[in-house]
């Protein structure tokens, strides 16, 4: 696999962007490490074609951000809005996450090592997230389609306003948004707790140990005497 | 003798409409939700006049000399701006709110008028991107079918923060119109009421939307000029805090300005008309030595050429219209008067868009009704109305003497009421008193 080398202390970031923005099939199943990202925002977002990218520190703000293809790994923590909107790939975050890690995201897989913060898959439009630690408070608010790993506690509000989206919780969750409510896991939801925990190194974890949650779809069309619930 | 009596009187406070509104309120439980903007009467651009050249001033000649309409848009940082021909410009406005012919016909009547129409909540649909030759793609709160490769599409990207109909509040879709398709663009299930998020999921204030804004002209290798659109509410401090954020172009909207529904309260009682809004903003950017190098465009019950020279004149660069762009493609047409009865309406009043019933088959996803819009008659009428709004504006500019329309300005206007001379900061007609500032 070739490599290819930048350090952000020397190169401007809008150089690094541009080197990733460029052709899919030329880029397709390179290597590219970034050294000092020192918290820069905006790191290797945009991307569009399969390759392997390496932040070797911490990320600021939307590392990653709007990803497709590409399989980004962050060797440090990493800002509000990593991976936001991404569509496919992988984004591995080896340390925490603060807010909003994967807002709105459609498709791929993110995955966090520890905690993350307020509001994460907020908005969630199909992608899959695992954290390996506790989510804070709104998390999956909103969240319309894909999956929610929590290997930790959640915070207030869990899944407030949720669509589809399903979230599996294995610590403790302080308390239910409006409309969230558990469910029992059916076999096809287990299938895809198992598939999650694999893919993001948890296999040794039982998906028993998890409960999973989701609609109660009591609000998909707004009625007068739920009014009290918005 | 029969006693005199005095005439049955009418409260002017418990008016017919608002007595109506308290029985409707009654007997349902919950307020009335609408589309369309403000309809009570408000101060407008009526309120204002043109001086005209006179001895002290030289006009041009109406068919001979030259007078500009063309606007550059996105000059401050975009690699590549945007020209248009004419400053009128189609608001924001989504499929699903809107009919896919509907659609059509704006970009249609746009392409043929120089112009560039709006995507709205929802994303951006093939046939839009293919009838338009310039298209703004609105990045909102909601990120319903927003995805990098249509950014990338997009002429220009327009970060949604506020409307002028409802500035603070989110969207809303009711169930009626979430067809297959438009469920299927918006991730969600069909049938049910789609709410859209008030505020973006992923930064919160002005600093984070500076590097929201960084990270969207990164995605689009700086190409893109970026636009931040804001409700009428504190113009001076919200264009400001745009700016600094890294703006090419501001675009603000009065409390005129439309929306596909939401509560008639919050339509009717927050934000500023359009009127009060533009000074302010216009003094931020100049105030930051911005004004011309972020343009500014304004909208919310732009109708016609006046009203376009009198924004202009006020400082602004372009307008947008959405109201008025759906009335020229049939909108609120008389010929469907008794469809619209059968409404318990009538042409003009109709708002009722959010049901998805439209007899014109423009706020609709209903298959049938949908069929009644032509996109290229429409679009035709559409481009037709663009081009009377461009040359009634350079008919004022000529007759006050400017080259261009962007040369006009407020020395040319005068107010014809106290309350519009305050707002738009030009005297009083036949006086050189504006309240605020000379006594």
């Amino acid at each position: 696999m070739e490599s290819i080398n930048f350090d952000l202390n020397s190169t401007p970031l809008r150089e690094i962007n541009q080197y990733l923005h460029g052709a899919p099939e030329t880029l397709k199943g390179k290597s590219v490490t970034i050294a000092n990202p020192n918290g820069a925002h905006n790191i290797a977002v945009g991307l569009k074609a399969d390759l392997e990218v390496t932040i070797q520190g911490h990320a600021g703000y939307y590392a990653a951000g709007m990803n497709q293809l590409a399989k980004v790994s962050i060797e440090g923590s990493a800002g509000t809005g990593v991976a936001e909107n991404m569509m496919s790939g992988m984004v591995h975050v080896k340390g925490f996450a603060s807010n909003a890690a994967g807002a709105t995201a459609q498709g791929g897989l993110l995955v966090i090592d520890g905690d993350a913060g307020l509001r994460c898959g907020i908005s969630l439009k199909g992608a899959d997230i695992v954290i390996g630690g506790s989510v804070g408070s709104f998390s999956a608010f909103m969240a319309q389609a894909g999956n929610l790993v929590i290997l930790g506690d959640a915070g207030e509000a869990l899944g407030d306003s949720l669509y589809e989206a399903r979230i599996f919780v294995r610590g403790k969750v302080h308390s239910l948004g409006a409309d969230c409510e558990e469910k029992p896991m059916q076999e096809a939801d287990r299938k895809i707790l198992v598939d999650l925990l694999e893919k993001s190194g948890h296999a040794d974890i039982s998906p028993d140990s998890f409960k999973l949650f989701g609609s109660a779809r009591t609000l998909y069309n707004f009625h007068v005497d739920n009014a009290g619930a918005y | 003798m029969k006693t005199p009596q005095t005439l049955p009187r009418f409260s002017a406070t418990f008016d017919p409409h608002s007595i109506s509104e308290i029985r409707r309120a009654a007997a349902t439980g919950i307020y009335d939700i609408r589309g369309g903007g403000a309809k009570r009467k408000l101060p407008n651009f009526d309120d204002l006049l043109f001086l005209g050249a006179s001895v002290s001033r030289y006009p041009l000649e109406g068919y001979r000399e030259k007078c500009g309409t063309d606007v550059v848009l996105g000059t401050r940082f975009a690699k590549k701006p945007i020209h248009l021909k004419t400053p009128v410009t189609i608001a924001g406005m989504s499929f699903g709110a809107l009919s896919g012919p509907a659609k059509e016909s704006l970009g249609r009547g746009a392409n043929a008028a120089g112009t560039s129409t709006t995507t709205g909540d929802g994303g951006m649909t093939p046939e839009e991107r293919g009838h338009s030759s310039i298209l703004v793609y609105q990045y909102l709160p909601s990120r319903y079918g927003m995805n990098p490769d249509d950014l990338r599409k997009a002429d220009a990207i327009e970060v949604v923060i506020g409307q002028g109909a409802k500035p603070g509040g989110g969207g809303m879709l009711l169930g009626q119109k979430i067809s297959e398709r438009v469920a299927h663009m918006r991730c969600l299930p069909e049938g049910i009421d789609q709410r859209s998020a008030c505020r973006h999921p992923d930064w919160t204030g002005p600093d984070d939307l500076e590097i929201k804004i960084a990270e969207l002209r990164e995605i689009t290798d700086w190409e893109k000029p970026i636009y931040v659109k804001i409700g009428a509410t504190r113009p001076y401090y919200d264009v400001a805090l745009a700016v600094k954020a890294g703006a090419d172009v501001i675009v603000l909207d009065g409390m005129q300005g439309g929306t596909a529904a939401t509560q008639e309260v919050f339509i009717e009682h927050v934000g500023i008309p359009l009127l009060a809004a533009i000074r302010p903003a216009v003094q931020s950017l100049q105030d930051l030595g911005m004004h011309r190098k972020v343009q500014l465009i304004v909208s919310g019950g732009i109708r016609n050429g006046a009203d376009v020279a009198k924004a202009l004149a006020l400082g602004a660069d372009a307008v947008a219209i959405g109201s008025a762009a759906l009335i020229a493609i049939g909108d609120n047409d008389p010929l469907l008067e008794d469809e619209y009865r059968k409404l318990g309406t009538t042409a003009g009043a109709y708002d009722d868009w959010h049901e998805g019933r439209d007899p014109a088959g423009i706020t609709t996803q209903d298959p049938e009704l949908m069929k009644r819009i032509d996109p290229v008659m429409a679009g035709r009428r559409l481009a037709n109305y663009l081009s009377v709004m461009t040359m009634e504006a350079q008919v004022i500019a000529r007759a006050c003497g400017k080259s261009h329309l962007h040369n006009l300005e407020p020395e040319d206007l005068v107010a014809l009421t106290v309350e519009a001379s305050a707002m738009a900061k030009v005297p009083l007609a036949g006086t050189d008193w504006i309240p605020g500032q000379r006594y």
